[in-house]
């Protein structure tokens, strides 16, 4: 659906990343993890088109408005990387975008008994929040988050007060493990043979490190993708990749944005 | 005051606005139905087809520039098969009438297209693309060969009975010679324009944004020009011409009125706000009240120069 949304905190949580909370109407609350949405920043022809974003939380909470009773809230955490991402950092409480949400195909929640990994790379974790709220409810989660350096760790404190196991890897050391976090993520697979299903969004090198590792441990695996888009619904056809049957004599093209952005990892085609 | 009349009429069918959805921007209707409700726009275009389904180009296929986007989709599209299988029973259920944008390799190919759709009830009209920049026929594109487009428009005439609209590219030095063509082969009416080729570079990597190097600009940036050459070419011929690019609201459309256009055809503005061609719709309406007009049909053309 598209709504008016009003701006109800923004705040920089780590140099050059956003949480922004916005208000939504109460069919949000029915969200699956790992939809998303279209903001446009501006009622104007710059930036043109509208911005895609994870859905990092939505919930009921009480209003901040005295006597105005619980309301549906929306949330998402940004990077700062171009001009319309920086137009949003400006926004402040009350302040009005326009939205289209929930978009696309979320996660399979999977069987409730067997143990969850999140993977997250630097702002790959957007989707993983919600994710987690959701599956902590019924199962065990883990989540492994890596970056290039510490800034681009955020909200670990959020998700451990969800009772989320959390690792933390950095390229440079300067926070958690020095490495990759997709390692890190390997060896607890290996040494933990209880049965799992790996969640992850990231960076494209991130998800094929962890697509192969899926592979190479036989453990189911979804992947959350991103793409270039234009309108969100399947219509311009802007936003696809390559699903697994795809060849130049028979095309499968998958629109990230419908048919996704969450696809099992055993349905694209990686090379 | 009674309500304003916005119907426009082309090739014997009444539409009940002049607002359509340009092609390649609205999907198969379906996509928008939530969003816009369909029974109060003029008519729906669907994404150009062909015979076989198409796959397109690699991606990045799209990327935002000042005030427009380009895009490089390649014409992906499911072929005619899957069109009449899965995107025809959704288009039974409007009353709105559905337009369908196609091309071909080859004359042939438009023809053979142009009879299949024929036979299609639910199909109230066909747009011939002319525009795409990858046909055959000798190195020739067809939208930039007058001679060309004379054969390809003349071969879907004779291959349906149903109102053929010719899409004009605006890759052209002479607009007008294009359109004369189409007008002679006994096209209906003239849409235009496509997009523009243009292109975008990534200073960083030195390289092209798009894979494909090149692709079409389109969005407000392209609006005067696109004015322009329907000022060129509805003085030009006598059949109607529908007017397209860059249109955002009821004044932008009401623009291409006012320069010659019968009716007007939305298309990116689907992305930024896919209810847009029905408060376009809406806003002429306004303006029509507003203004004591009666009639959207007496803006067709009344620009004074
Ligand atoms: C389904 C989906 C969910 C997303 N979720 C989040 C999220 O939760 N948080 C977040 O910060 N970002 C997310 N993104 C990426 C986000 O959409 C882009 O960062 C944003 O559109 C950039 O807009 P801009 O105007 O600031 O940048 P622009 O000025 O448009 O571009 C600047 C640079 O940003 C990069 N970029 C632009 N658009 C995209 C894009 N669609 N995907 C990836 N990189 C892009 C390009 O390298 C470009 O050169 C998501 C993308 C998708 C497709
Ligand atoms: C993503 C995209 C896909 C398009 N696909 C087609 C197509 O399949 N056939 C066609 O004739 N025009 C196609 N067009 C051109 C549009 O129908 C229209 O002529 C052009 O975008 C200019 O109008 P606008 O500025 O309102 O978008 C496409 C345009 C875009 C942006
Ligand atoms: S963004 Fe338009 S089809 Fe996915």
């Amino acid at each position: 659906m598209q709504f008016k949304s009003t701006v109800i905190s923004n705040q920089e949580v780590s140099p050059g990343y956003f949480r922004m909370r916005m208000t939504a109407p109460p069919e949000l609350a029915g969200s699956q993890p790992g939809q998303f949405i279209m903001v446009r920043v501006r009622d104007a022809i710059d930036p043109l088109l509208r911005r895609p974003f994870g859905i990092f939380d939505v919930g009921v909470a009480e209003s901040e408005f005295p006597g105005l009773g619980a309301a549906t809230y929306l949330e998402m955490l940004y990077k700062v990387v171009g001009k319309g991402t920086e137009a949003l950092s400006g926004y402040h409480h009350g302040d009005h975008v326009d939205v289209i949400a929930p978009l696309g195909a979320g996660f399979d929640l999977g069987d409730p008994e067997e143990e969850k990994i999140l993977v997250g790379g630097g702002i790959g974790i957007a989707p993983l929040y919600y994710l987690a709220k959701t599956l902590v409810q019924h199962s065990r989660v883990r989540f492994f988050l890596g970056g290039r350096t510490r800034d681009d760790i955020l909200c670990v404190t959020e998700f451990e007060r969800l009772g989320v196991e959390t690792y933390v890897s950095t390229d440079d050391g300067t926070l958690g493990d020095r490495g990759l976090v997709t390692e890190v993520m390997e060896r607890h697979i290996r040494e933990n043979r209880s049965r799992k299903t790996l969640y992850a969004c990231g960076p494209m090198p991130m998800l094929k490190a962890v697509a192969e590792i899926a592979q190479r441990t036989a453990t189911p695996c979804q992947v959350s993708l991103e793409a270039y888009m234009a309108c969100g619904m399947g219509a311009c056809l802007g936003c696809v990749v390559k699903g697994k049957e795809h060849s130049d004599e028979t095309p499968d093209y998958r629109c990230v944005c419908k048919d996704g952005p969450v696809f099992a990892f055993d349905q694209l085609k990686w090379v | 005051m009674s309500k304003p009349d916005l119907s426009v009429e082309i090739a014997g069918i009444t539409f009940r606005n002049p607002v359509m959805t340009a092609s390649g921007t609205f999907g198969y209707g379906e996509e928008f139905a939530d969003y816009v409700d369909l029974e109060s726009i003029g008519a729906i275009i669907t994404k150009g087809l062909s015979i076989k389904p198409k796959a397109g180009n690699p991606t990045p296929r799209i990327q935002e520039t000042t005030g427009g986007m380009l895009n490089a989709i390649g014409l992906q599209n499911v072929g005619i098969e899957a069109f009449v299988e899965h995107k025809v029973p959704f288009l039974r259920t409007v009353s709105t009438p559905v337009i369908v944008n196609f091309f071909g390799n080859t004359v042939e190919e438009y023809a053979e297209l142009a009879e299949r759709l024929d036979r299609i009830p639910e199909v109230t009209g066909v747009e011939i693309n002319i525009s795409c920049p990858n046909v055959k026929h000798g190195g020739i594109v067809f939208g930039t060969d007058p001679k060309a487009a004379y054969s390809v428009v003349k071969a879907v005439r004779e291959a349906t009975i149903k109102p053929v609209i010719a899409k004009l590219s605006p890759n052209v030095t002479d607009i007008v010679e294009m359109a004369w063509a189409c007008a002679d082969a006994e096209a209906d009416a003239l849409s235009l324009i496509n997009t523009l080729t243009g292109m975008a570079i990534d200073v960083k990597r030195r390289r092209p944004v798009l894979a494909n190097v090149t692709g079409g600009l389109s969005g407000p940036a392209v609006k005067p020009v696109a004015l322009r050459m329907v000022w060129q070419v509805a003085r030009a011929v006598k059949i109607p011409v529908i007017g397209i690019g860059g249109i955002m609201s009821g004044t932008d459309a009401l623009e291409f009125m006012l320069a010659g256009a019968s009716a007007v055809q939305v298309g990116t503005a689907n992305f930024l706000d896919p209810s847009a061609a029905q408060r376009i719709a809406g806003e002429m309406e306004t303006y029509l009240e507003q203004n004591g007009i009666h009639d959207v049909k007496e803006l067709i053309g009344a620009l004074e120069v």
